[in-house]
């Protein structure tokens, strides 16, 4: 008897399950928990109050990033808010009582948890991994099944190592063929989301699959999984392949030698098998996919540079009113075209693109330009990942181009350090959310690529970044 | 975590879909290391000028809607991020249950774990009851959970459903951690297997 043909996600899922009761809930082991300062303090609290441990101090790994400056005199304690002080400091105490892995601010490998993760080798093919962070799901790129949780859910993680879980349906995004010049990874998924919807994924874990996927670099793939929430999927994965393997391989905590060996041999059984039940599927030619932007106050609000802001009344249902506040919010009148939009700041960062790859296709576009708009940061996803474009005489770009060269952190992609916009500001952002004052109070997002928001920078407003791409066909 | 049986009270009507978690609390409110005093803060960007004064208009500043413990939502409530500070911020002010035709799933966990019950029902649902909501203060409607029923000001009722495992830790007020430890012996066992099937992990 041969089983029957199961998922990426039902492999991963069942070799975790620890205990399934009757009604089909499951204790849910995890194998990588990642912490930041935000949401833990009151789920360690919590640990202190009952006298609970950490389980597995071990696979847990912390690191300040929300809310650290990430200008360059970030080390003098003053720059930082009396309360991002205490979530901070509070953080370094967690760690050190606890026993956990820890980057502080002052290590050179600190940076956005989700960037961190796979670049220390925490994040390996089918892993559970999870964070109170709900763009956990950057590190299904790996094949890992990832997603974000509460702090309620953080304190039984520390406590118990288990999450307490039911299984989600499977869903399959393929996108078929390859993606034209200057498509990108943030254009696959900002165009999933406009197809699907921000709850089209609810209730889903998404497997990514088809031929322009498998072109993704591992950059690529964390850009498209990463943003698998906002059309409210649990989590995103892609199967692991050569790709994925090279990239591990070699990282600080990557098995090796046998266990290296013996690890490979498990990731390469990591694919869904042939004829296996998907219950919702989308397919998505890459060649349709162009270069995409957001217009309105959530990521499903996306349409190709090319298009004009929507009339409300295209829409239905409640989303009528809804469009109609988010263009109130945004400045924005119908049929005005979207290249006309002009653009104050550009942000360059975050756990979406905050990558070496991501700053290698701003760089390309900037090379011997001057930024045309007010303000514009690079805000790199890590320590490293900075050091590496400086190696590479990227930051040089950027700063010869008139953009501000940061310490890596989340900066503007949530606005919770120093890094705000202003009321009716306009940002060219490559973060992954545009909700209304998301940025800051006011503050007007649209979410784009790194090329697309380097092309931006140069020219004042949204534009086809294929104009400015002199390979272009 | 306080038990949840059944409520009665005042529901205020939000019908605007998508209603994100940078709504519901935003992240100038996250810096907190404790769990209480958001409620001052909930849907604060809807709530107050920049100057810190009302706004008249929104829902929860009208008089009728002051006390409100529950809350009529459009689709998809609570998309957005995992905060917590959202179901607290919620709960702080002193909303025990919210409806909807949909939630996002990190927010719709994290209120069970604070005591706060979602309910999901279907739109002609969820039209009643907005419908009732915008009534006013009068008009109180009752969720009964054991029952698993919510009923309008003027008697309609409507049954939803709610995970077993979810409804027996609201209505007895249990802590999920308290709960897992005592499976502590399938945890070793499960660490145990996958230090032989797993190593690197
Ligand atoms: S970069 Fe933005 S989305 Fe990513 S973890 Fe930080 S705040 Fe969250």
């Amino acid at each position: 008897m041969t089983a029957a043909p199961r998922t990426l996600y039902d492999k991963i899922w069942d070799d975790h399950v620890v205990h399934q009761a009757e009604d089909g809930t499951c204790l849910l082991y995890i194998d990588r928990h990642l912490v930041h300062e935000v949401t833990s303090p009151q789920a360690f609290e919590g640990l202190r109050m009952t006298g609970r441990t950490v389980r597995a101090p071990e696979k847990t790994i912390a690191v300040p990033d929300h809310n650290v400056p990430t200008t360059l005199d970030r080390a003098n304690a003053a720059t930082m808010t009396e309360e991002s002080r205490i979530q901070v400091e509070a953080l370094d105490k967690n760690a050190k009582d606890f026993g956990i892995n820890y980057y502080p601010v002052s290590d050179v490998r600190q940076g956005i948890v989700h960037i961190v993760g796979p670049e220390q080798g925490w994040t390996l093919p089918g892993m559970t991994v999870v964070c109170g962070d709900s763009h956990t799901a950057t590190h299904g790129a790996f094949g890992a099944l990832a997603h974000g949780i509460g702090t309620s859910e953080v304190e039984h993680v520390l406590a118990t190592q288990t999450l307490i879980q039911r299984k989600g349906k499977n869903m399959k995004v393929e996108i078929t063929g390859s993606l034209r010049p200057g498509v990108t990874a943030k254009d696959i998924t900002l165009s999933v989301i406009g197809a699907t919807g921000t709850a089209g994924g609810t209730g889903y874990v998404i497997e990514y699959c088809g031929q322009a996927i498998r072109e993704l670099s591992m950059e690529g793939r964390m850009t498209v999984c990463n943003m698998a929430i906002e059309g409210g999927a649990r989590a995103g994965l892609i199967a692991p392949d050569e790709k994925t393997f090279a990239y591990v391989m070699g990282r600080p905590h990557a098995p090796k030698g046998a266990k290296w060996e013996a690890a490979l041999a498990y990731w390469k059984t990591l694919f869904t098998d042939e004829g296996a039940h998907f219950d919702k599927v989308v397919t998505i030619k890459g060649e349709d996919i162009a270069p995409v932007v957001t217009w309105g106050t959530s990521p499903e609000d996306v349409l190709p540079i090319t298009g004009v802001v929507p009339a409300p009344e295209a829409f239905s249902g409640g989303k009528v009113e809804a469009a109609k506040r988010s263009l109130d919010y945004m400045g924005l009148t119908p049929g005005m075209k979207l290249t006309d939009i002009k653009i104050d700041t550009v942000f360059i960062g975050s756990c979406t693109n905050g990558r070496i790859e991501d700053l290698r296709a701003a760089a390309a576009i900037l090379k011997g330009k001057k930024i045309a708009v007010k303000r514009a940061m690079v805000v790199p996803g890590s320590g490293l990942v900075r050091a590496q474009a400086e190696e590479e005489g990227l930051a040089q770009i950027f700063i010869d181009a008139g953009f501000e060269w940061r310490l890596a952190g989340c900066s503007m992609c949530l606005a919770m350090n120093p890094d705000q916009l202003q009321p009716g500001e306009r940002c060219a952002a490559t973060s992954n959310r545009n909700f209304e004052g998301r940025q800051g109070r006011g503050g007007r997002t649209h979410l784009l690529s790194p090329a697309m928001a380097a092309a931006a920078a140069i020219t004042g407003h949204l534009t086809d970044v294929r104009e400015l791409m002199s390979e272009s066909v | 975590m306080d038990k949840f049986t059944t409520l009665t009270g005042i529901a205020a009507p939000m019908p605007l879909v998508n209603i994100d978690t940078d709504m519901i609390i935003p992240k100038q409110f996250l810096k907190t290391i404790a769990r209480s005093g958001l409620g001052k803060n909930l849907f604060d960007e809807m709530r107050y000028t920049q100057d810190g004064a009302e706004i008249p208009d929104f829902v929860l500043n009208q008089p009728a809607y002051r006390k409100a413990e529950i809350l009529v939502a459009g689709d998809n409530f609570g998309c957005g991020s995992s905060r917590e500070h959202a179901p607290w911020a919620l709960l702080d002010f002193g909303i025990r249950c919210v409806i909807s035709t949909s939630f996002a799933d990190i927010f719709f966990n994290n209120c069970f774990k604070n005591g706060i019950l979602p309910i999901v029902l279907p739109q002609e649902a969820v039209d009643v009851l907005m419908a009732d909501a915008k009534k006013g203060a009068n008009a109180r409607m009752t969720v009964d959970l054991p029952a698993q029923t919510v009923t309008t000001s003027d008697g309609q009722v409507f049954g939803f459903e709610v995970d077993s495992h979810r409804k027996h830790c609201l209505i007895n007020g249990l802590d999920d951690i308290g709960l897992t430890l005592e499976k502590a012996s399938s945890i070793d066992a499960y660490e145990a297997k996958a230090a032989t099937t797993r190593p690197w992990a």
